[in-house]
């Protein structure tokens, strides 16, 4: 019988996981909101973000806060040269070719770390020094602290882009109605490359602040970005709340069911649940209903 | 008509027909054209794949739905002939024919709630599935061996002669690859073939014309599944060895570059691209650092210029040149 304690730690490993994947269903949704596809690399934006964060503070020898802000800038640049170099070539506005196109440009991506990292994994240090706290009889990381810290930070700043800002107004106006935007001068091109930029800034910091927790290695993002992916699906695709949501209670779902059920098959459970939503509401938790 | 129009005629309106038996000619002589177990090894693999690269072209090509989760059928497929025919002592046929049936009932059931769900939600519900099957074959260590998978799967055999090297094995595998082959072809200027190509285009057009829609995507997704189903078993019984790295979403993801090189909807065009994809890394021996890295570049690269793939969009770009040619002259 799981004591108060343990259950309260399980709490904390869950909203960890949660705020992560809630950060990567960001990304889905932003690219999916202006272009109306899934983007299969963000799963690997997440593992860059840990890749760059590792060679800033290793390479170059940078300190902690510089790096993990290079390291997501780095990633966003990374997201907006995908889009430039490999989607916007294409000029095919068939889903299915470009949703084949993201998965293409993903196997490259991977390609490109194993070469430039190496298959072997690697060890990210936490932001700041590691002494747990202990809470009510849990302890907790210091990391964990942070994850929920930018997360929620991120999503505030996010936030404000999007309600507040001149771009935020023209990546909205996009995402409903790209003719009517084009003719009203807003350069579709440039937004996709923005949509793209801020996934893979996201990614990025997902993966810069997992990866001191989990490990690091060039496929590292897969399984965190497609819980990520299913965590956008849960909350009903492409809606910013339905994100956070999904992932959050993907997050805990899972984490309770490790604990009470078994940790071997915290991926069963993770994508039966959702397999089960999506049988029950095919458009997720918050997702609008066709017609 | 002259013989020569006659002739000409009748090669035209025969043209698949006699490719397909060009095609099983020049398979009845390859082994003893290769002359090397190793080359027929890996003809044999694109064989095994092939069946399960068409069925899955049937389902993407034909009805334009997406399944990032076929490896998990080739896998079902693989580890039901393995369990049935190592635990319970089952005749490799008889097995065969069981678990195909197991999965193309386990792929109705699938079908009902999935194919209600379009596009990205497809996507993850396939891909959630693939992970949910290799998460068990990984972990389920009593039954399915766990990482280090079931080794000592007995050989087919046939009217007592058993199958248990590269030669027989390539005219079982090709015997069964052409008649996918032909049954891809076929099915494709069938009734079936062409409400797929309508619920492809639009489902509410489709519906419109008193096409069922759901009833024709679940016909396809489960004859794509059995397909997949009997590849795996094949390839089980090819290789007398499996572990769960051939059933990651990895595999499916491989099988879907197959499908896309090729050419979403061509039968052919799946032939070309399944070789292309099993034949790479043999020339590719020096890079393999960049294996992946090329495989993707092919990939994107078909995409960008010729999103029809391969051997469609060669041929398209050939009849544009020959058209523009004769209104020249």
């Amino acid at each position: 019988m799981p004591t108060l304690s343990d259950l309260l730690q399980f709490l904390f490993a869950g909203l960890t996981n949660g705020a992560v994947y809630a950060l990567i269903a960001l990304g889905f949704c932003v690219v999916h909101n202006t272009m109306g596809i899934v983007n299969f690399t963000q799963v690997d934006l997440v593992s860059l973000g840990g890749m760059f964060l590792y060679s800033a503070l290793f390479l170059l020898g940078l300190p902690m806060p510089l790096a993990l802000l290079g390291a997501v800038a780095a990633s966003a640049l990374s997201g907006a040269l995908v889009e430039r170099l490999g989607i916007r070539p294409s000029r095919s506005d068939d889903h299915l070719v470009l949703i084949f196109l993201t998965i293409g440009l993903s196997v490259i991506l991977r390609g490109v770390m194993k070469l430039a990292w190496g298959k072997n994994r690697m060890a990210v240090p936490p932001l700041t020094a590691d002494e747990p706290i202990r809470l009510w009889g849990a302890t907790l990381l210091p990391q964990i602290l942070w994850i929920l810290l930018l997360t929620g930070g991120a999503v505030l700043i996010l936030a404000w882009v999007f309600r507040r800002t001149a771009l935020g107004l023209c990546m909205r106006g996009v995402a409903s109605n790209p003719a009517a935007a084009a003719i009203v001068g807003i350069d579709g091109g440039r937004i996709r490359m923005v949509s793209f930029a801020i996934a893979g800034g996201v990614g990025g910091l997902a993966g810069a602040l997992v990866t001191p927790i989990t490990t690091l290695s060039y496929d590292v993002g897969v399984l965190l970005g497609l819980k990520g992916f299913a965590a956008a699906i849960l909350g009903g695709f492409g809606s910013f709340v339905g994100a956070i949501a999904g992932g959050l209670l993907l997050g805990l779902l899972e984490s309770l069911a490790a604990a009470g059920l078994s940790s071997a098959y915290k991926e069963v459970i993770a994508f039966g649940i959702l397999l089960l939503v999506l049988f029950v509401r095919p458009t997720g938790l918050l997702g609008k209903r066709k017609g | 008509m002259t013989p020569r129009d006659k002739i000409l005629y009748f090669l035209r309106l025969h043209r698949t027909g006699l490719t397909v038996w060009l095609l099983a000619g020049f398979l009845l002589a390859f082994p003893a054209l290769a002359g090397n177990p190793y080359v027929l090894g890996i003809s044999n693999l694109i064989a095994v794949y092939l069946i399960a690269v068409i069925g899955l072209n049937l389902f993407i090509g034909y009805a334009g739905q997406i399944s990032l989760g076929h490896a998990a059928y080739v896998g079902l497929g693989a580890y039901g002939s393995a369990l049935l025919t190592i635990h319970f002592d089952l005749n490799p046929w008889v097995a065969m024919a069981a678990v195909a049936a197991a999965v193309a009932f386990a792929a109705f059931l699938v079908a009902i709630p999935t194919l209600r769900l379009s596009g990205h939600y497809l996507a993850m519900a396939t891909l959630g599935f693939n992970i949910v099957c290799h998460t068990v074959m990984t972990q389920w260590d009593q039954v399915t061996g766990g990482p280090s998978g079931l080794a000592g799967i007995p050989p087919l055999s046939l009217g007592g002669v058993s199958i248990d090297d590269e030669a027989k094995f390539h005219y079982l595998v090709w015997s069964f690859a052409i008649v996918v082959l032909t049954l891809g072809l076929n099915l494709a200027r069938s009734s079936l073939g062409l409400a797929l190509a309508a619920v492809a285009q639009n489902e509410t057009a489709a519906e419109s014309l008193g096409i069922q829609v759901g009833r024709a995507k679940t016909r396809v997704f489960v004859l794509s599944a059995v397909l997949a189903s009997l590849s795996g078993s094949l390839f089980a019984h090819c290789f007398t060895f499996i572990n769960p790295d051939s059933f990651t979403i990895f595999n499916s993801i491989e099988l879907v570059t197959m499908v896309v090189i090729g050419g979403l909807g061509s039968i052919w065009g799946s032939l070309f691209g399944t070789t292309l994809i099993v034949l790479l890394p043999e020339f590719l021996h020096f890079f393999d650092a960049f294996r992946d890295i090329i495989h993707g570049l092919i990939l994107v690269t078909v995409l960008i210029l010729l999103p029809q793939g391969l051997v469609s969009g060669l041929r398209d770009l050939l009849r544009i040149k020959l058209l523009a040619g004769r209104n020249n002259a």
